[in-house]
């Protein structure tokens, strides 16, 4: 059987391994070493569970979405990431990052973010724990994202702009890439989702997986049954996916469904939809499939929604797809916006427009009616509020 | 001819051998205009460097500090290829005599074709390839004989946190030079080194490897070129040479290998 886990090389079939330069290669090399002997310790589980626990508001709920099963004739369960502290995903593992930043004994915390949310994320588990936090953000970013920056500058991080290249996510990364170079003795960097060198893909995943493994648990008791017919996320790096796939990855009976990003359409030049669109190359210390020209260059994408508005996919969900292991679909800005608005409508919940993204999959494809569907809701909508004034005129 | 030529002649070779510290200049190819890489090429031998690296430009060059994003960003806006580079280069052997090693990312190699790539080092006659984020492991294990085969030599970095063992690793695995990167830092960003960088220099000089050292970032002038080359065998200037270029162009040359090596 296939195997869809990373090797020890940090390696998912073709996708990952860490093309790093030299100077990134002794702070990787310690996390790479020491990552899994703390991760399974018994009192990093303790402490990290506990902290999901009481600090962070899990197991989240799933929940039985009953008319919007009724709607797309399916039995249709809703993973409540939304409900998490700080209103994400994200915090999963920010806060499994700077325990281990802790037990590496480092003393300074940087991190990239584009929308905010995992700049926000970060931020609060820094005053947590009472270490300085330093925040990459692009230019452009920044703009467009104000209360989210007023947010992390209220949990006492410094926002730092980058200013090079297209001024977005990418460019935030690189700046806190550089930071690292800069800083190789004190500072522990927590990116944000499952790309980057190895073992960052597999250790965010390891974090994020705690989704699936209360997935598994809370099925059991409402279905008698551990595992569903699908398990759907969006992806835009692919965290939220990596942790709603993780214990169902290697059961090949669980489908896993992947939507990205198409923003204005897969070919009007603006879209973020990158397994329709990338070719394989090394985007941030991963081999996985980007968005580039035929020269190498990374080009920019874009999404209405700044969490999927990144030009790579993390080597995990590259290996998904092109084995086939992965069912994708690309999702425009309009259809995720309607999508969104459903879910308000029929469930009382507003998403995230990245996690709208997910939900448009539904007029996509069709499901069988005993077909057992379990969406990764993973943000909430607040953050969009404004996105959603605009597009629907409210 | 010119690649029969190319294969008997180990030009970094003769350059590491030469009596002297060794300057050598990185500039990044197409700026600041994009018909200037052959230009400087030939006022920087005029000069009187010893060896050059043309820095293929890249989107996104992580290691690289503002001046080298910089020109980049501007070289990739003139419209520098890897393909137009390799055009550009066709006839450089009929002039340019210095051993020319090319210094880019690996994500651009990755699309020319790697193989395709190394063919066109050795068809134009490039000696030598600096890739910082090829790591040595990846590049044993899966690249190695592509690029020997081709005559190729590729240049690893060494930083103060590299271990012995690993600078030993790397210097069994090289057989031109180990690029030294001066301190924990990205292209540019030094002023002047600390007593700490010079004990780092000396350290790896007294490890008594078979490759010479040649330090990079952070030389900007006479003063660090001379710090620089104490220990070692040589150095590189990179930010500070752009900078002489977005600021004086090509005419700008002359006075600033002469100020460096009077």
């Amino acid at each position: 059987m296939e195997n869809y886990h990373a090797d020890s090389d940090g390696f998912y079939g073709e996708f990952g391994g860490a093309f790093i330069p030299e100077m990134l290669y002794p702070n990787v090399d310690e996390l790479k070493s020491r990552y899994v002997e703390i991760m399974e310790s018994p009192e990093f589980q303790k402490e990290f569970h506990q902290l999901l626990r009481e600090y962070v508001g899990r197991p989240t709920p799933l929940y039985f979405a009953r008319r919007l099963s009724e709607k797309y004739g399916a039995r249709i369960y809703l993973k409540r990431e939304d409900l998490c502290h700080t209103g994400a995903h994200k915090v999963n593992n920010t806060i499994g990052q700077i325990l281990m930043a802790r037990k590496l004994g480092k003393k300074r915390i940087i991190a990239e973010t584009g929308a905010g949310q995992h700049g926000v994320a970060t931020a609060t588990v820094c005053a947590l724990m009472g270490l300085p936090c330093i925040v990459y953000m692009g230019e452009v970013d920044i703009a467009r994202q104000a209360p989210n920056v007023a947010r992390m500058k209220l949990l006492g991080a410094e926002v730092r702009p980058a200013r090079s290249g297209s001024r977005t996510l990418k460019d935030a990364t690189n700046e806190a890439i550089r930071d690292w170079i800069n800083n190789p003795e004190d500072t522990h960097y927590i990116i944000g989702s499952v790309v980057g060198p190895h073992p960052y893909p597999d250790m965010v995943a390891r974090f994020q997986a705690v989704i699936s493994e209360e997935i598994q648990k809370q099925l059991l008791e409402k279905e008698g049954r551990d595992a569903p017919d699908y398990v759907i996320a969006c992806v835009g790096g692919g965290s939220n996916a990596a942790g709603a796939y993780y214990h169902y990855l290697d059961r090949p009976e669980v489908g896993i469904i992947a939507v990205e990003a198409a923003g204005k359409g897969i070919s009007t030049g603006e879209s973020a939809a990158t397994s329709a669109l990338g070719t394989v190359g090394i985007i941030h210390g991963s081999k996985t499939l980007l968005m580039q020209t035929t020269d190498g260059q990374i080009t920019e994408p874009y999404s209405i929604s700044a969490g999927l508005d990144y030009p790579g996919i993390g080597p995990m969900h590259a290996h998904l797809f092109t084995s086939g292991r992965g069912e994708f679909h690309s999702v425009t800005d309009q259809q995720a916006m309607e999508a969104g608005k459903e879910l308000a409508a029929l469930e009382g919940i507003i998403p995230a427009i990245e996690t709208a993204h997910a939900f448009a999959v539904l007029k996509q494809r069709t499901f069988n009616p005993e077909d057992i569907l379990v969406f990764n809701l993973s943000g909430r909508g607040d953050k969009d509020l404004q996105t959603y004034i605009e597009h629907f005129n409210l | 001819m010119q690649i029969k030529e190319n294969k008997k002649t180990d030009r970094i070779g003769v350059a590491l051998k030469k009596e002297g510290p060794l300057l050598s200049i990185y500039f990044t190819a197409g700026y600041p205009h994009l018909e200037d890489t052959l230009p400087v090429l030939r006022e920087l031998q005029k000069n009187g460097v010893d060896m050059i690296e043309i820095g293929l430009p890249f989107s996104d060059p992580l290691a690289d500090g503002p001046t080298i994003q910089e020109s980049s960003m501007a070289a990739l806006k003139n419209g520098m290829t890897t393909h137009r580079l390799f055009d550009q280069l066709r006839d450089v052997r009929s002039e340019i005599h210095l051993p020319l090693i090319l210094m880019g990312y690996f994500n651009p190699v990755l699309q020319f074709g790697v193989e395709a790539f190394c063919e066109k080092c050795r068809e134009v006659g490039i000696d030598g390839l600096i890739l910082p984020d090829l790591p040595l492991e990846i590049y044993q294990k899966q690249y190695r004989a592509i690029f020997e085969k081709y005559g190729l030599k590729m240049v690893f970095l060494i930083t103060p946190q590299t271990s012995e063992a690993r600078i030993r690793t790397i210097d069994r695995t090289s057989d031109a030079f180990i690029y030294m990167v001066s301190t924990a830092s990205t292209t540019g960003a030094q002023q002047g080194f600390d007593p700490a960088a010079e004990d780092y220099f000396k350290r790896v000089s007294e490890m008594n490897l078979k490759n010479p050292q040649i330090v990079g970032f952070g030389i900007s002038n006479a003063q660090t070129f001379g710090q620089a080359t104490k220990h070692a065998k040589g150095a590189i200037i990179g930010s500070a040479f752009i900078k002489t270029l977005t600021a004086h162009g090509l005419s700008g040359i002359s006075s600033f290998i002469k100020s460096v090596r009077p």
